[in-house]
């Protein structure tokens, strides 16, 4: 065992420093489909560095809702993070109906990044900000969906207990109701986060985009934090996923946080392998997606014990 | 004797402090009614004798929320059938805080918002029935006597049609306070049913059952249906809910800030109290709460992203948050039947608290709509815009409300949402009965709902308050005054206290809950102990310091390097215009669209032909869907009906006197052998 104030501080250092990695592995895994060499895997930390250093250009149009945008964004993700389990580790906080506050914490977030988007008076922008605010409506049930089956597995309240060691057993008894949840987690994962098949972080086309244009107007340290907070967000949703995927303990709390790491690395190569062999679904079949992941998660209730 | 007498008096002075604030807060608008039409000192004077007596009254209801037993005065009335019966237990004391909070509150605000020296046409009438709905409201939620119920329902139904007709000479808000008349007393007849049937079942007039007195399943059930009926129209539950947009957007704004935090919650109260007289309800109440509370969220607020006018959009989410207080009433009224002690505290709490919290956070909007009406004269969303730079404080107010009204941490909306997310969870973690069907029904259904109102509430906050001024009348806008951003600072200091600390407020709904389930009160354990509200208070306060933190890195950076202003990239277009933004109705377009079956949103497109088209207009509205394609027509047909039936309509009064006579004497004659 090691002491709690120790665990906290790796559950810390390694949701703070580890996020950037995760886009850089999926950007290697897409550049390898591709056949290029691709950007290296350390490119956002490099990216932050030197927009930490950089000037910003703000639109006269705007006032200090905007620099908000991205103050909020950063912040709730963070709160986010001390809620979140890493693999078999408890999180810094937990208590009954944690999973409340890390759901809301996000809209939050979300509240903010689209005001910001709005406070700019560009039409782009405000056009991302209502797909953003639009595709939440569908995404937010299917989240609850899918921790409501959590809670019904495990007859608990909070993400720390019901993502904890018992977790295994669950998967033994051979229950279809994890699959199904993994399954509509990964798709609340990849639109929560603007992934394809939902949206196309790389593309320069505002007129299809949701994140990528609601912040447009950003540049400079707001800009880096803009794409840390990203990150980081999807470091939080995927470790939720990575825990139900892979419910394994070594017996040694290193060896959990090894298992913890290599399972993020996984899930951004699978990622990765979506971006590159999947298209990005037309706008309005965005819903008919996240409705999907709704009704998984609904059969998993049904089937929960 | 004596020693006993001047004991009770003792205990019963809580309940004559709210009765003597009563008194006092109903009669404040009255010396006005003695000064000139345009003098200040009769507005101030009722905002005087509105303060002497809320405070008393929230300080009685204060103490009278923890005294066993409850206060109470029983005073004989003249009248028959009836008794001047009061008391008032935790969930009346609840009710009464908000009720002179937000009474006090929009009275200081009217001193600004509706001086009598600008409308000294109304504005000594406005006075005389804001008191008068205020004292209404406060007698009718410790009445227990129930034709003093019904006295003070009708006197609250009257005051309030005084206050949404204010501006009588507009024809619109005549025809509006027509249909709250109409509706209101469709209302008032089923409570005189409802009333009738519990004399017929207990043979009193107490709003109360005696214990071992409970009237037959089909007679409770009645009971209940009637409640429904006449109680969920006066709350604006979603079929029911035709009166309650326009006239929230016609009233004054302070009086529809009354009227949407404080008022539609007696229908909540009532319901409470029905629901709290029987101790084993079937399932299907409960689900039947549950069901047209989780239709009223989610259909209140798809209506209220389609609307053009700040102050109907405002009153459609009244219809949303009374869907969710019913969810939570729903949960406990399942908890009981299913002898779940933890599912009713949570209900029940959830519900109150939620009702508190919605009467603090829709006042604040109401009011700081209120101030943005004042200073552009329109209530069109599409015709504002960037008026945080002109209105600094009631964009803090109004992005305050906003927050705290999609259930966001760290506000006080989140607190009542996460207590309901609690108790639907709580339903879903236990297999056994069927219950886990409320919680799979409840949870998305929320989050559904708090998904869509930040949709709406972003809209408006971007509309209104960001980008660049839409018309002429925005862009010479001015903040209003201290007495009008002063009460609107009093509720956002309210939500907040109410977000960060609302372990301090949990015996009170233990309480609440005791109150409800006398039955059930031996098994409840205290909410603090089920519940994490003190994590939740101290996640709250992390949650600011991390944004304060984070905020003042990005100062840092940002002042580290050199900064300028430039345009807005419009995708390299140098010279965009306030009328290229992107309006309010396209950012709600596909959520709109995606509800269209329910909503039934019109289109009056134009139809270009040639080469060089005329100039046309292009326009889109919500309109009510349930008033204009159900309630109408079925009016309109039952008219026609009952065609033949006009013979008696001649205009002539002598015959209405005889047929009043002959009616009078014919039910005399028919009841009189009733009672020996």
């Amino acid at each position: 065992m090691i002491p709690d104030a120790l665990q906290t501080a790796v559950h810390v250092a390694l949701a703070l420093v580890m996020p950037p990695l995760l886009l850089g592995v999926i950007a290697k895994t897409k550049a390898l489909f591709a056949g290029r060499v691709g950007p290296p895997v350390l490119q956002l930390y490099y990216d932050l560095a030197k927009l930490a250093r950089k000037g910003s250009v703000f639109s006269t149009t705007t006032t200090w809702v905007f620099r908000a945008g991205p103050v909020v964004g950063l912040a709730t993700t963070l709160v986010a993070m001390l809620v979140v389990p890493l693999g078999n580790h408890g999180a810094p906080i937990a208590f009954t109906g944690d999973l409340v506050l890390f759901a809301y914490l996000f809209g939050l977030g979300r509240f903010f990044t689209v005001s910001a988007a709005l406070d700019t008076g560009s039409s782009f922008e405000a056009m991302g900000g209502a797909r953003e605010a639009t595709f939440a409506c569908l995404a937010e049930p299917a989240l609850f969906l899918g921790l409501l089956v959590l809670v019904r597995r495990s007859a608990s309240l909070s993400l720390t207990t019901m993502l904890g060691p018992a977790l295994r057993s669950e998967w033994a008894a051979a229950d279809a109701s994890l699959v199904l949840v993994v399954v509509s987690l990964v798709i609340v994962l990849l639109a929560e986060n603007s992934r394809i098949p939902v949206d196309d972080p790389n593309t320069h086309l505002e007129l299809t985009m949701i994140h990528e244009v609601m912040v447009l107007d950003h540049s400079g340290p707001g800009l880096g934090m803009i794409l840390y907070g990203a990150a980081l967000k999807l470091f939080v949703l995927g470790a939720l996923v990575v825990r139900i995927a892979l419910p394994f303990t070594t017996g040694n709390p290193w060896g959990d946080w090894g298992v913890f790491a290599v399972g993020m690395i996984a899930l951004a190569i699978v990622v990765g392998v979506v971006e590159s062999v999947m298209a990005r679904l037309r706008l309005l079949q965005v819903p008919s997606l996240l409705v999907a992941a709704c009704i998984l998660s609904g059969f998993g209730i049904v089937l929960a014990r | 004797m004596g020693v006993v007498s001047r004991l009770d008096r003792r205990m019963n002075e809580p309940a004559w402090m709210v009765v003597g604030a009563v008194a006092l807060v109903a009669s404040s608008g009255v010396p006005g009614l003695f000064l000139d039409r345009k003098s200040r000192a009769g507005e101030r004077i009722a905002a005087v004798v509105m303060a002497a007596g809320a405070v008393p009254g929230v300080a009685g209801a204060s103490i009278a929320a923890f005294a066993d037993p409850p206060p109470a005065i029983d005073l004989p009335w003249p009248v028959p059938g009836g008794a001047f019966s009061v008391a008032v237990d935790a969930i009346s004391a609840f009710f009464l805080a908000p009720i002179f909070v937000v009474g006090l509150l929009g009275s200081i605000y009217g001193l600004e918002y509706w001086a009598q020296s600008t409308h000294p046409e109304n504005g000594r009438k406005l006075r005389l029935f804001y008191g008068v709905l205020v004292g209404a409201l406060a007698l009718l939620v410790i009445a227990r006597n129930t034709i003093l119920f019904l006295g003070a329902w009708e006197v609250m139904a009257v005051a309030a049609f005084f206050l949404i007709t204010t501006e009588d000479e507009d024809p619109n808000v005549r025809e509006t306070g027509l249909l709250y008349l109409v509706i209101t007393h469709v209302g008032t007849l089923s409570l005189f049913a409802l009333f009738a049937l519990l004399h017929g079942a207990t043979g009193g007039f107490d709003f109360a059952v005696a214990p071992g007195a409970a009237p037959s399943p089909v007679v409770a059930s009645a009971i209940f249906v009637l409640a429904i009926a006449g109680f969920g129209i006066k709350a604006g539950l979603m079929p029911l809910h035709i009166w309650l947009p326009s006239a929230h957007a016609n009233a004054p704004s302070h009086v529809s800030a009354l009227m949407s935090g404080v008022l539609i919650k007696m229908g909540i109260y009532g319901l409470v109290r029905v629901t709290s007289l029987s101790p084993a309800p079937p399932v299907w109440w409960g689900t039947t709460l549950l069901v047209l509370g989780g239709m009223s969220g989610v259909l209140g607020v798809a209506y209220a992203i389609g609307q053009h006018d700040i102050k109907r959009l405002l009153a459609y989410h009244s219809v949303e948050n009374i869907g969710i207080i019913a969810m939570g009433l729903g949960l406990a009224v399942i908890g009981r039947s299913a002898h779940r002690p933890e599912l009713v505290l949570l209900g029940i709490a959830g519900a109150l608290f939620h009702t508190w919290n919605h009467g603090l956070f829709k006042a604040l909007l109401f009011l700081s709509a209120g101030s943005l009406i004042h200073a552009t004269g329109t209530r069109t969303i599409d015709r504002m815009g960037g008026l945080s730079r002109a209105m600094p404080r009631t964009a803090l107010a109004f992005l305050v409300g906003a927050v705290a009204i999609c259930g966001l941490p760290p506000l006080n909306g989140f607190v009542s949402e996460y207590l309901l997310y609690v108790g639907f969870f709580h339903t879903v973690a236990r297999s056994g009965d069927n219950t886990w069907l409320a919680g799979a029904f409840g949870a998305p259904a929320l989050a559904l709902i708090g998904a869509l109102a930040l949709a709406c509430f972003v809209k408006v906050l971007g509309a209104v308050f960001l980008g660049t001024p839409r018309s002429p009348a925005t862009r010479g806008a001015h903040e209003s005054g201290h007495l009008i951003t002063g009460s609107m600072g009093a509720l956002v200091a309210a939500c907040a206290a109410l977000g960060f600390a609302p372990l301090a407020f949990a015996p009170l709904f233990d309480r609440a809950a005791a109150a409800w389930a006398p039955e059930v009160a031996p098994h409840l354990m205290p909410l603090a102990a089920i519940t994490s509200l003190g994590w939740i208070g101290a996640s709250g306060a992390l949650l600011v310091a991390t944004i304060v933190a984070v905020a003042a890195i990005l100062r840092v950076r940002v002042r580290a390097a050199p900064a300028r202003m430039a345009l807005t990239w419009d995708c390299g277009y140098a010279a965009p215009s306030a009328r290229m933004q992107y309006t309010a109705s396209s950012f709600a377009d596909t959520i709109v669209a995606f509800f269209g079956r329910a909503l039934r949103p019109a289109w009056h497109a134009p139809d270009p032909h040639g080469l060089f088209p005329a100039a046309s207009t292009f326009e889109s509205h919500v309109d009510d869907a349930v008033l204009d394609r159900v309630l109408l027509p079925a009016t309109r047909s039952t008219a026609r009906g009952f065609g033949w039936f006009r013979w008696m309509d001649r205009g002539n009064s002598q015959l209405y006197v005889v047929i009043i006579l002959v009616a009078t004497v014919a039910t005399f004659l028919a009841t009189c052998g009733a009672h020996p």
